[in-house]
């Protein structure tokens, strides 16, 4: 059984489609990237999946259920948690904070009785506390656990909101360029955790990554976009070596394919 | 400077950081309750002001400090509360347990209405909305005046609980230590949003709508639960200025007093519930000490001649904008960075609370 | 300008609904001139709104401080100067005191909060306020302009010149400001330090300096707006609090658009007298009010703004 499945999706802005009529299936277990040009319509499927827009044409469907009648707050109680390529953190609380935000699927409390702070509120909070800190471990960021997310550095915040998408407890992860804007020494971290995340965590990845590196080293099939349509999918050597894929990458002026 | 060592996860869970700090606030609420000792009845009747508006500075903190809305509309929900706590009282004969309570009832649910068709506003597009509620506010209370009285205002019933009364008058201790009841009952619940789920799901709109979603905040309930909960607290407040001011009509809760609060918690330092106490200090004290100043001036260089009227508001918004200028974050960022300087003594460095260059970019295309 | 057409038509059809033609008309003329001044102040809310995302809550004091500057000058009973060469002479002292308020205080709160900012202006107002209270009275005064009090007929109306001039002037500011924003090389370095302030400062923009102007020109504006008030009717030091009817203007017509301001200021200033007329007593002063929630209701950010989803 497929876990999230994309059919003819085709999305259009005004006079531009951005999407055009993709499909593909990711299943359970795998690491699944896109790749492709600025502009080739990754970002814009994130954004259907994450249900903050809505395709002009096609279905998504999760665990072969439709989400196209979800709300976006409803998608992370479905099990499927994201990233963002620019970082969207809540700057002014610590990392900490970050992290048990990221738990907010796992409330059972309700207002009334976190007001009053009830017993069931406390054993809640040290439930959700010992899984951030668990992410912590994970992630290494003890460090930065009492920081706020104002003063840290570019790579720390990148790694912290990974560690928010984990705190869901998700079933798919949706990673929008991991590795961007990080160090070789940072990105290698990245391919270890993504690593660990699908073999130990058991979580599916879904990414859109430029660096074509990381996407040999940890993705099992690797779907390359251009214009808004599917190219070809494959594994990340036959993308690599496949004509069409190679011819829209030079035809850009951009050899990043042919690594 | 003290090192915390934390060997559970309870010590965060806390309503206190550390045992000092427990002393510190317990010592301060002894202070406050002790204060009618030492104070006569008109000073004990400013602190019992001061900390009505605490409370209600404390309502539109939770708003504006730690979900990121801004209102300039928190003088119609005092409105509501007052004018249904004494509605209830002298209608329906209830007694001033079961109408206070019910009046913040009231001020949520009008704070709720409010945020359903206005969740989709942002930043000061939402101020402008609630600035205009809180006009209207001020005429539909004159519509309204079969019930509130209109122009010629209302009488608040003195308070009696179990006999006793609390008329601000008669027994200003009484009143006071009420308000100081309430106020720390608020202080504790506020406490409590913060350190639950809750006041996680505020911060993370105020920060980020778009990631808020992402990790499952349904943006518009949170929105209209930190409207009620805001609105609730303040109307609360509203409650108890009614019987503060013993006869209120339209003009006790004009525009001028929704931005009064505003003014109150940025003075105070937005996002901290000792904000919302240090600006009422201010907002409080600051035009008595004016008006004390120019009588002593006026004494003793005989210039009540050459002040010219309205003064006051010019020095009170002289001030204002000293303390704003001067400090940014507010009264208690100051005390932080005092509080900073002197734990790490004499290590501290100048730049250490340097704000990083915010710079302005916008999503408007014209 | 299409939208603004269509409004005027819509209030002139409600107003042929009620009484006689002619009576409508003028109330709508007369509308249309209080609008032009709401619009007015509104254009110098918009004009620093624009440039630096600031909200000037002092702008109603501002225009209130202009008009008085002028009636002082002007007034026989202050120094009795001729009306036009008064004119020139308060607006640049106004467009100077706009100036250094920005480089006095505005400048420091660069990078803070809006709401820093609306508590600075408000505190900003009582001072003029009490400025202007202080040195000209608390009596409602009328400026002495060759404006006041002349009717001009036309196709059997009778118009106010003051009306006129109202109109007429706040047509040629918004269109001038407009092009000026849209044509010059400071409109668009205006335009480009507010979209993205530190691009701008690489680009070789003097952001600095372009808001100082800006506040230099909405000073300039909120004058021309108090001159027309205080040649029409009277001003006082609480004329001011007409600011926040500007500010429903702006916010309706969009924070960000200049032509919007001016639709905003049409809108409110056309409603208020029908209202008054065809809305029971006590409902009618708070219709702006909401018509400003309703309209934010509908388009969040008012009718001619333009803003981008955040992209993600």
């Amino acid at each position: 059984m497929s876990l999230l499945e994309l059919d003819d999706v085709t999305m259009s802005f005004g006079g531009l489609t951005a999407v055009d009529g993709v499909s593909f299936v990711v299943n359970p277990g795998e690491v699944f990237a896109l790749v492709g040009p600025n502009g080739a319509g990754k970002s814009t499927i994130f954004n259907l999946v994450s249900r903050y827009c809505t395709p002009s044409g096609g279905d998504i469907r999760f665990e072969s259920k439709s989400i196209l009648g979800c709300a976006p707050h409803d998608i992370p109680r479905l099990g499927i948690a994201r990233t963002f390529q620019n970082i969207e953190l809540f700057e002014h609380a610590t990392v900490l904070q970050n992290l048990l935000i990221g738990r907010h699927t796992h409330r059972r409390s309700n207002a009334i009785s976190e007001i009053l702070h009830l017993p069931g509120v406390r054993a809640e909070e040290r439930r959700h506390r010992l899984a951030a800190e668990r992410v912590i471990d994970f992630l290494d960021l003890q460090p930065h656990r009492e920081s706020l997310i104002l003063g840290l550095p570019y790579g720390v915040r990148k790694v912290v909101e990974l560690g928010r998408a984990l705190a869901v407890e998700p079933k798919l992860l949706l990673l929008d360029e991991p590795a961007s804007g990080l160090s070789a020494e940072e990105t290698d971290d990245v391919a270890f955790w993504i690593e660990d995340i699908r073999k130990v965590m058991g979580i599916t990845v879904l990414m859109v990554e430029h660096d074509m590196g990381l996407v040999n080293a940890v993705s099992d099939r690797v779907l390359a976009l251009a214009d808004g349509r599917a190219l070809a999918i494959g594994t990340p050597q036959e993308i690599q070596t496949d004509p069409v894929v190679i011819e829209a990458y030079i035809g850009l002026g951009d050899d990043e394919a042919g690594e | 400077m003290r090192i915390l060592f934390k060997t559970s996860y309870d010590a965060d869970l806390g309503l206190f950081a550390h045992r000092y700090q427990a002393f510190w606030y317990f010592l301060l609420l002894a202070g406050a309750a002790g204060l009618p000792f030492v104070m006569n009845d008109f000073w004990i009747g400013e602190v019992a002001l001061m900390l009505i508006w605490a409370i209600a500075g404390m309502g539109l903190m939770l708003l504006v400090g730690h979900s990121g809305q801004p209102s300039l509309g928190h003088a119609a929900f005092m409105a509501v509360g007052a004018y249904t706590n004494v509605i209830l009282q002298a209608s329906l004969g209830l007694p001033f347990v079961v109408s206070f309570p019910l009046a913040g009832c009231a001020a949520a649910l009008a704070g709720a209405l409010l945020a359903l068709p206005t969740a989709r506003l942002h930043g000061i597009y939402l101020a402008i909305a609630t600035l205009a509620v809180s006009i209207l506010a001020e005429d539909g209370i004159v519509m309204l005046a079969p019930w509130t009285g209109g122009v010629s205002g209302i009488f608040a019933p003195d308070i009696k609980i179990l006999g006793v009364g609390f008329n601000r008058y008669v027994n200003a201790p009484g009143f006071y230590w009420l308000t100081l009841g309430v106020a720390v009952l608020v202080v504790l619940g506020y406490r409590n949003i913060l350190r639950s789920p809750l006041g996680r799901s505020l911060v993370a709109v105020r920060d980020s709508e778009i990631s808020a979603q992402a990790i499952g905040v349904n943006l518009a309930r949170t929105k209209a639960i930190s409207f009620a909960l805001s609105c609730g607290i303040t109307g609360l407040a509203g409650a108890l200025m009614g019987h503060f001011a013993g006869v209120f009509n339209h003009e006790t809760f004009t525009i001028f007093l929704s931005i009064t609060l505003l003014m109150m918690i940025v003075i105070g330092g937005l996002g901290s519930i000792h904000g919302a106490f240090l600006g009422a200090i201010v907002i409080t004290f600051l035009p008595l000490a004016i008006s004390i100043v120019r009588e002593f001036l006026n004494e003793r260089f005989g210039t009540a001649s050459v002040m010219p009227p309205g003064i006051e508001t010019a020095a009170f918004g002289a001030i204002l904008i000293a303390f704003i200028l001067l400090e940014p974050m507010g009264i208690y960022g100051r005390w932080i960075k005092i509080r900073t300087y002197f734990e790490l003594f004499p290590f501290c460095r100048r730049d250490m609370f340097r704000r990083q260059r915010a710079y302005l970019k916008t999503g408007r295309i014209r | 300008m299409a939208t603004t057409i269509g409004t005027l038509a819509g209030a002139w059809l409600v107003a042929n609904g009620g009484a006689s033609d002619l009576e409508s008309l003028q109330l709508l003329v007369s509308g249309l001139a209080n609008g032009c001044v709401y619009g007015l102040i509104a254009l110098g809310f918009v004009l620093i709104y624009k440039a630096t995302e600031a909200l000037n809550f002092a702008q109603g004091d501002m225009m209130m401080l202009g008009a008085f500057v002028t009636l002082g000058l002007t007034n026989d009973h202050y120094w009795a100067l001729p009306f036009w060469a008064s004119v020139p002479i308060a607006l640049l002292l106004m467009g100077a005191f706009g100036y250094v308020l920005e480089i006095t205080i505005l400048r420091r709160m660069s990078g803070q909060s809006q709401i820093a900012v609306v508590v600075l202006t408000v505190a900003l107002g009582f001072i003029i306020r009490f400025l202007a209270g202080a040195i000209w009275g608390h009596e409602p005064q009328s400026l002495e302009s060759p404006i006041a009090g002349v009717n001009v007929r036309f196709a059997g109306l009778v118009l106010g010149l003051d009306e006129v001039a109202v109109i007429l002037v706040t047509i040629v500011l918004t269109g001038l400001l407009y092009l000026g924003f849209a044509r010059t090389r400071l409109g668009l370095a205006m335009q480009a330090a507010s979209q993205n302030q530190l691009a701008a400062y690489y680009m070789g923009i003097p952001v600095k300096r372009v808001s100082a102007l800006i506040w230099c020109l909405s000073g300039i504006v909120a004058t021309a707006a108090g001159i027309l008030l205080a040649s029409k009717g009277s001003i006082d030091p609480n004329s001011g609090f007409l600011g926040i009817k500007a500010f429903a203007a702006a916010v309706i017509g969009g924070l960000g658009s200049l032509p919007g301001a001016l639709l905003g200021g049409l809108v409110i200033g056309v409603i208020e007298p029908f209202a008054a007329r065809h809305v029971a007593a006590g409902f009618s002063q708070v219709v702006p009010y909401a018509v400003l929630l309703l309209v934010l209701i509908i388009r969040p950010s008012g009718i001619l703004s333009q803003v981008r989803d955040k992209k993600v």
